[in-house]
């Protein structure tokens, strides 16, 4: 037992412990169910008229905000799985980790399981929701499918995003402080309006650099035109190469806080 | 279990951020199946040496040695030799006891059958078996620690970290923990690494004590030879009236030297040994002071840091904190 340890069996029991932890604390998890259904709700009811306006590319204007809630629940998830982690740090029970043969691979991706799952069941209730109140996907079943991975793939990024922020502040709260601030970039992207009709040109200019308008429209891509490949490459795309940085800047933060010999 | 290496540093050296030296070039020898005390106050440096011993924490100078292994190059293998309870019971509230156990032990790569007897093993010897199956929130100042204990043990280390590990325990918890941990030495020939700030906890259960200041050693030995180079007994008086308090130093000062002690009274270090007492108390009826406090007090280790440090043990880091480790 001195190397270190098989990678799969570390990986499945930190994964294990972070679903645990997730689903012991509803007040983390309800949330991230409601909240952004409550937004979709009230953006919904103050903005249909919108779907009015010549060149808007939806029928309804809940088909075309649906994609926004998996957004937001991904951010839920962010913030919850950098806390989660902070709280290692802060109690020290990522030294406990650290004095066992654990591979530093395996905590990030343990850790992002309990993101994977959460995402996974969001996504379904928002598609659920969606279809209950009217909602018809253009791109069929394999689009809902689709739907749903890129709604975890989006979580997952972000959670790296989490976990990296969690792993250089070592602080819970400084977590929580960030969120507001990764709210003003999900605010400043194409989630209430098509890029092609916001008159506001700062505005557009902003929504058109701001990757988060990617994610959405590639969600979206799949509710309201079905099968549009741009879409679906940029919002994939930016999805992975979020993700992959996060992964590899949490990876090189573990490795700075870790320290061991 | 008993291996033939234990602990050994030379120089030890860890340097934190603003030039602060934590520990300052400390040598150790702890030998194989010993219990070792490090005893010290509040930011001496205790918990720095320990997460520098246990491959947590990289030297900023000097070397060591864990096990056999280099704590700096052969982590790995130190980490693989030890068990480390460290400063607060590092556990995750939202999890059970039965939880932690099986996760420690998969990490440490047990197969799956091993991990289930092993938890099971751990969580009867540290009578948690009841409480195996609730969440960690639930449980006891107590009951934190003998499982913190048990997670350490998870995979058999031949040398034991524990960083004050009774701290915050009530008597009866800390009698439990101490007569584990004597047990482990004793049965298993377990060496543990002790930190400590209780005076009675390194006097009753190392057998050999270390005492760090301002990350420095400042005396070392078994309890028993430590106090011995103290040597003499003090005398302790406090005056019935206050107004007294001049004329009694100056009877007890003719037995000994003063030493620190109650601002109400005196207390000497008796030159005659405890032989003197009964001279001390004729003296005082001579001179009709009468005391409402006389006590005779053999010598403690914290007499040997009060003699060694010029301070009390007691107080004497309250007003450091140990810097905590940062990555670099």
């Amino acid at each position: 037992m001195t190397g270190h340890g098989p990678l799969l069996l570390q990986v499945s029991q930190l994964a294990r412990r972070s679903v645990l932890r997730t689903f012991r604390q509803p007040i983390n998890v309800v949330p991230s169910f409601l909240f952004p259904l409550m937004l979709l709700a009230v953006n919904v009811g103050g903005l249909r008229a919108a779907a009015d306006l010549p060149g808007f590319p939806a029928d309804s204007y809940l088909d075309f905000a649906l994609a926004f809630t998996f957004l937001q629940g991904a951010l839920f998830a962010t913030t919850n799985a950098g806390t989660d982690l902070a709280r290692d740090i802060q109690t020290g029970f990522l030294n406990r980790l650290a004095l066992t043969p654990m591979r530093s691979a395996a905590l990030l991706l343990g850790q992002l399981a309990g993101v994977v799952a959460l995402a996974l069941l969001q996504a379904t209730l928002y598609l659920t929701v969606g279809i209950a109140a009217g909602v018809r996907p253009e791109s069929g079943v394999p689009g809902v499918v689709l739907i749903v991975l890129l709604g975890v793939l989006v979580a997952l990024a972000f959670g790296a995003i989490g976990a990296f922020l969690a792993l250089r502040t070592g602080s819970g709260e400084a977590i929580q402080a960030l969120f507001p601030l990764f709210f003003v970039f999900l605010f400043l992207s194409s989630m209430n309006l098509p890029r092609n009709l916001i008159e506001i040109e700062w505005f557009r200019t902003v929504t058109t650099i701001n990757p988060v308008s990617y994610l959405i429209e590639g969600i979206r891509s799949l509710i309201i035109t079905g099968w549009d490949a741009q879409a679906l490459l940029l919002g994939f795309g930016l999805a992975a190469g979020i993700g992959s940085v996060a992964l590899a800047a949490a990876g090189w933060a573990l490795r700075g806080r870790l320290a061991r010999s | 279990m008993r291996d033939e290496h234990g602990i050994q540093a030379e120089g030890l050296a860890r340097d934190f951020k603003g030039g602060i030296r934590a520990v300052d070039g400390i040598e150790l020898a702890v030998a194989p199946g010993e219990i070792y005390g490090f005893l010290g106050p509040n930011g001496a440096g205790k918990s720095t040496t320990v997460h520098m011993l246990t491959t947590l924490l990289p030297p900023s100078a000097g070397t060591a040695r864990v096990a056999g292994f280099d704590v700096a190059h052969e982590g790995q293998q130190v980490r693989a030799a030890i068990g480390a309870a460290l400063q607060e019971a590092a556990l995750d509230p939202l999890l059970t006891g039965r939880e932690h156990l099986r996760l420690q032990t998969a990490l440490h790569g047990m197969p799956k059958a091993e991990r289930t007897v092993r938890s099971q093993t751990l969580l009867e010897r540290v009578g948690l078996t009841e409480a195996a199956d609730r969440k960690v929130k639930t449980y006891s100042g107590g009951m934190k620690r003998r499982l913190d204990l048990a997670l350490a043990l998870a995979h058999e280390p031949r040398i034991l970290f524990l960083d004050e590990p009774t701290t915050g325990l009530d008597p009866q918890s800390r009698n439990a923990l101490w007569a584990e941990v004597a047990r482990l030495a004793r049965d298993e020939g377990v060496t543990v690494f002790l930190t400590t700030q209780y005076l009675e906890e390194a006097d009753v259960l190392a057998d050999r004590v270390g005492i760090i200041d301002h990350g420095r050693i400042v005396a070392e030995g078994t309890p028993i030879s430590l106090k011995a180079e103290i040597g003499r007994p003090s005398v302790e008086a406090i005056p019935a009236a206050p107004a007294d308090l001049v004329p009694l130093a100056r009877v007890l000062e003719r037995f000994g030297e003063p030493v620190p002690g109650s601002p109400k009274g005196v207390t000497v270090r008796l030159d005659g040994g405890e032989d003197a007492l009964a001279d001390v108390v004729r003296a005082l009826d001579v001179e009709g002071l009468h005391v409402s406090h006389l006590q005779l007090h053999a010598p403690t280790l914290d007499d040997v840091f009060l003699a060694k440090t010029g301070r009390s043990l007691e107080g004497a880091g309250d007003e450091l904190e140990e810097p905590e480790p940062v990555p670099a």
